[in-house]
């Protein structure tokens, strides 16, 4: 069947099997890795975008319910040469990564808790990344990445 | 995962009629817990009837002094909807508290209960509150409607349509939730309407189920201290590695303790 959606702001059309995951489109028909699969029951957050503004597991949705939703992806935070995002400026300053894999669901989640609280506190943080798994970074220089990302945002705007 | 032809109806008829028309074939609400299922094999469904098309199913409303909440509503939803943090906050709260933030995106009061899922936290607050389960055909009060693990008085193709939830007096949930899934070991909701005082067990059991010693006890007093000298008996609890049913006892009462605490000091 064919599924259309917005993608990073581009009307998109594919050719998908009703039993294809988003994060399958995503990565495997479209080729855009920067969503990542760790652990594929929903658990680890790796794989989070935005659908309709709203942070979920592309690994738990299936394909066909996306159609006509405007999705965005790591991909479409920052142009292929542009600067980076605040959010992603901010991880990269305050070691908010070390082997990086679960980055781009921790900054989608964290776009979204930012999105409507700009101004979020220590714990409303630790509670909203509660679906992101992280084995590296004990969490310490996430949570410090999300408020300083999110006084950059604050700033700029 | 298995192939299937996908619908998306527009209309409970419409949705009621795919379900009648195709063998092996079940309705998708938020998917959190079907597509899961559907990815191990451990469902492999023919038909999915997704019904997250069908306007009017989702939303939160007062009719007359019952609180009615759609069941394509999202946890989400119900957890930052103004209605209901001020006409049943216990329940906000409990919404707030399922899963995670991206479950919650997804996740519907209708699919939960429906699914009715021995350690989810919506069917502690159906049955608690005693509220009705309005489907496609009829309406099923709490008491009828949660049967035994995974199993409801639901039958083959029948959808929920909105859950009516009466406004207690007081009420609160509290549960000792898994850490990493974050459903609940044991989960409590007590709510209170008149003298009459009403508690749901989840978690603890194959299924949620009344507690009618916590209850008498609450009914003379509804004071934590009421608990004190209550236990209830572990042998019918479940165990597994999280938990043995010695400890699930004793957490159900905890949690009992804790949500009637709250119950009287909301906030």
């Amino acid at each position: 069947m064919k599924i259309s959606f917005v993608l990073n702001d581009r009307p998109t059309t594919v050719e998908v099997e009703p039993s294809m995951l988003l994060s399958e489109v995503i990565r495997e028909t479209l080729s855009m890795t920067g969503t990542h699969v760790g652990c594929d029951t929903s658990q680890c957050g790796a794989c989070v975008v935005h659908v309709n503004g709203k942070s979920v597991k592309s690994c738990t949705l299936l394909a066909p319910a996306v159609e006509g939703a405007d999705i965005r992806t790591v991909e479409g935070l920052s142009g292929d040469t542009g600067p980076l995002h605040p959010m992603q400026q901010a991880f990269r300053d305050n070691h908010g990564l070390q082997c990086g894999f679960c980055t781009p669901g921790m900054l989608m989640a964290a776009l979204d808790l930012v999105s409507h609280n700009p101004d979020p506190a220590e714990s409303d943080i630790r509670e909203w990344l509660e679906g992101n798994i992280c084995r590296c970074t004990g969490y310490q220089n996430i949570v410090k990445s999300v408020i300083a990302g999110a006084a950059a945002m604050r700033q700029a705007s | 995962m298995k192939p299937f032809a996908y619908h998306k109806p527009d209309s409970v008829s419409a949705a009621v009629a795919l379900l009648a028309a195709h063998a092996n074939a079940v309705p998708l609400a938020g998917g959190m817990t079907l597509v899961p299922t559907m990815k191990q094999r451990l469902a492999g469904p023919d038909h999915i009837v997704d019904l997250s098309g069908i306007a009017g199913l989702s939303g939160v409303s007062m009719d007359g002094g019952t609180l009615v909440i759609g069941a394509s509503t999202r946890h989400a939803d119900v957890a930052s909807s103004e209605l209901v943090l001020a006409k049943l906050p216990a329940l906000a709260r409990l919404a707030g508290r399922i899963g995670d933030q991206q479950v919650r995106h997804r996740g519907t009061i209708g699919g939960s209960i429906a699914n009715n899922d021995p350690a989810a936290d919506y069917p502690a607050a159906v049955l608690a509150l005693g509220a009705d389960i309005v489907t496609d055909r009829r309406s099923i009060r709490a008491d009828d409607f949660f049967i035994d693990m995974f199993e409801t008085a639901l039958e083959p193709g029948e959808i929920v349509t909105s859950v009516r939830f009466p406004l207690p007096d007081a009420a609160a949930y509290c549960k000792f939730a898994n850490p990493a899934s974050r459903y609940a070991l044991a989960g409590v909701f007590v709510a209170k309407t008149g003298d009459a005082v009403r508690v749901a067990v989840t978690g603890a059991a194959s299924a949620v189920f009344r507690a009618g010693d916590i209850e008498t006890a609450l009914s003379e007093s509804f004071e934590p201290s009421a608990l004190e000298r209550i236990s209830i008996d572990a042998s019918g609890l479940m165990a597994d590695i999280h938990a043995d049913s010695e400890y699930r006892a004793q957490l159900v009462m905890v949690m009992a303790r804790r949500a009637v605490a709250m119950a009287l000091s909301p906030g």
